[in-house]
């Protein structure tokens, strides 16, 4: 099996479908290490793909009024047990432009795999841009991972996030996101983990709504057992008049996990309100009972109340 | 032979008796409602009987189907024919309606139970089981979820408390329903009309039960503030 098989074989298993990449209608971007194996692209988005030597270089471009109606699909993995791969992204979203991204991460066989992505998105005037990071790391946790990104969202500019890492092990997952909201954009960023094992997760994310009436959301759902680790660190900060932001953080441990939760606001508009809630701790017991007077068994509770808490 | 039957349970919480030697049967395919002032151990026995985390009486027998479940956890009550809709329902983030009204050994489709409780299922089937429902709208699914599992016993504490108040009709009519499909019920409820249309109630007063009969009787009673064991004097604080 070659090494795109292999990749779209692992595609298959993290719940994705291969099948994308043939549809005509759907740009796709398929890297493999540093290798670009498969690309689409449409009319209204450029993309300017370079190997480097250890991994890529792409520059994307969503022309000015363009409307994607189907998600860009964007494949990075490593299907060795070892390896590296670091992508470097810059992302240009044009004035009332929109699209959809989904990004699959593979690294099946990782036992000592690094992936860095570094990510410049400017999201401009009115265009709007929702990213989902969905993560298959395979059963040995070998594997390290630093997503970095740096968002600029235009005024009325809306730019929403969504980061999986639920199947297979975690690793050391690094998250570093900043995003910055001008006058009336809005920012969603949600990041769901599990960790097992010795998996270490720290996940720092940062939101500056500059911007009068600018809007933000950080969303973190975390379950860790195990040995495993988790530090969540949410940031939000309110500078501007009717700037509205929240940070929402959940997290449930057991056995020999820990859990942290650093939530920061900031406000320095008397007209600006952020809001914060954290909850760690075990399963909740009322659920567990609820659940369990349906006849469940207390794993049977508790796999429910993680895998809808991890959405 | 009852379906349930409480024999002499003593229950203690910090040297203070909550349940003092309570003796109850509840027959297969009754509506039983339980009266008794705020206190008293109503919803401390419903957690008793359905076997929750730090509810063991100190002794006292607790029997389903004649058998001792004492020892049993809930899901293993459960797995008997026994479950509970408690007075504050849990929400789930990430649990569609649907899912949650699919769990364990339903016997009724989601949509009929919706229905009986009076929500529209192609409203509410996708919705999350979570905070961005009301508290009225909770209740109602929870009595669904009962409604779909059709346990042989169904312990309802208080369906009838809380914000966005269900209408005693519709009460009324998943206690018809739950009694035609076969289930008995364990009613806990303040409110006398509900009481009324139950088979036979019993009242709690000093831990005990003091009486057992008729339903309208028992409720007529409890409402006029007779008590036999404590002739008014404990059972006067509502």
């Amino acid at each position: 099996m070659n090494e795109f098989d292999e990749l779209m074989s692992a595609l298959g298993t993290a719940g994705g479908d291969e099948a994308i990449l043939a549809d005509p209608e759907t740009a796709h971007l398929v890297v493999v290490g540093n290798r670009i194996v498969s690309s689409r692209s449409l009319p209204g988005l450029e993309v300017e793909a370079d190997e480097t030597e250890g991994g890529v270089r792409l520059k994307i471009r969503l022309r000015e009024g363009v409307h994607l109606t189907t998600p860009v699909h964007t494949c990075f993995g490593v299907v060795h047990r070892e390896g590296a791969q670091q992508i470097e992204i810059e992302v240009v979203l044009e004035r009332n432009s929109s699209a959809r991204f989904i990004a699959h991460c593979l690294f099946p066989k990782a036992e000592r795999v690094r992936h860095i992505m570094d990510a410049h998105i400017e999201i401009g005037e009115g265009a709007s841009m929702g990213y989902q990071e969905r993560h298959y790391h395979g059963p040995f946790g070998g594997i390290e991972v630093i997503p970095k990104a740096v968002v600029r969202i235009g005024s009325g500019g809306r730019y929403t996030s969504d980061f999986t890492l639920t199947d297979g092990r975690v690793g050391s997952l690094a998250i570093d996101y900043d995003v910055e909201a001008a006058e009336d954009a809005v920012v969603e960023l949600t990041a769901r983990v599990f960790g097992h094992g010795s998996d270490e997760i720290r996940i720092r994310e940062r939101v500056v709504l500059d911007g009068e009436n600018a809007r933000g959301i950080i969303k973190t759902r975390i379950a860790v057992e195990d040995d495993a680790v988790a530090e969540v660190t949410g940031i939000t900060e309110g500078n501007a008049s009717g700037a509205r932001g929240h940070v929402d953080c959940m997290e449930i441990i057991r056995d020999r996990a820990v859990a942290k939760a650093i939530p920061i606001v900031s406000v320095t508009h008397p007209q600006a309100k952020v809001t914060h809630e954290a909850a760690i701790g075990s399963v909740d017991k009322h659920q567990m009972e609820t659940l369990m007077a349906h006849g469940l068994a207390p794993e049977e509770a508790v796999d429910v109340i993680v895998k809808g808490m991890l959405g | 032979m009852a379906l349930l039957e409480l024999r002499d349970i003593q229950y203690t919480v910090s040297g203070r008796n909550i349940l003092a030697g309570l003796t109850l049967a509840v027959v297969a395919g009754e509506v039983h409602a339980l009266l008794g002032t705020n206190g008293t151990g109503k919803s401390t026995l419903a957690s008793l009987i359905m076997g929750c985390q730090g509810y063991s009486p100190d002794s006292g027998e607790i029997r389903f189907t004649g058998t001792l479940i004492n020892d049993l956890k809930i899901h293993e009550r459960a797995q008997l024919g026994i479950s509970m809709a408690w007075q504050e329902p849990a929400r789930f983030e990430g649990l569609r309606v649907r899912d949650y009204l699919t769990l364990g050994m339903v016997a009724e489709r989601p949509e009929s139970a919706l229905r009986l409780v009076g929500l529209d299922p192609s409203r509410y089937l996708d919705r999350m089981v979570d905070r961005s429902l009301s508290g009225g709208e909770r209740k109602r699914i929870e009595l669904a979820s009962i409604l779909a599992l059709r346990p042989k016993l169904a312990i309802l504490d208080e369906p009838d408390s809380g914000i966005d108040l269900l209408s005693t009709d519709d009460i009324i009519r998943v206690l018809d329903h739950l009694r035609n499909g076969g289930s008995a019920v364990l009613l806990i409820t303040h409110r006398d009309e509900i009481a009324a249309a139950a088979d036979r109630a019993s009242q709690i007063c000093g831990g005990r039960i003091v009486c057992t009969g008729n339903a309208g009787q028992v409720t007529a009673d409890f409402k006029s503030k007779k008590c036999i064991s404590c002739d008014g004097e404990v059972c006067s604080d509502e």
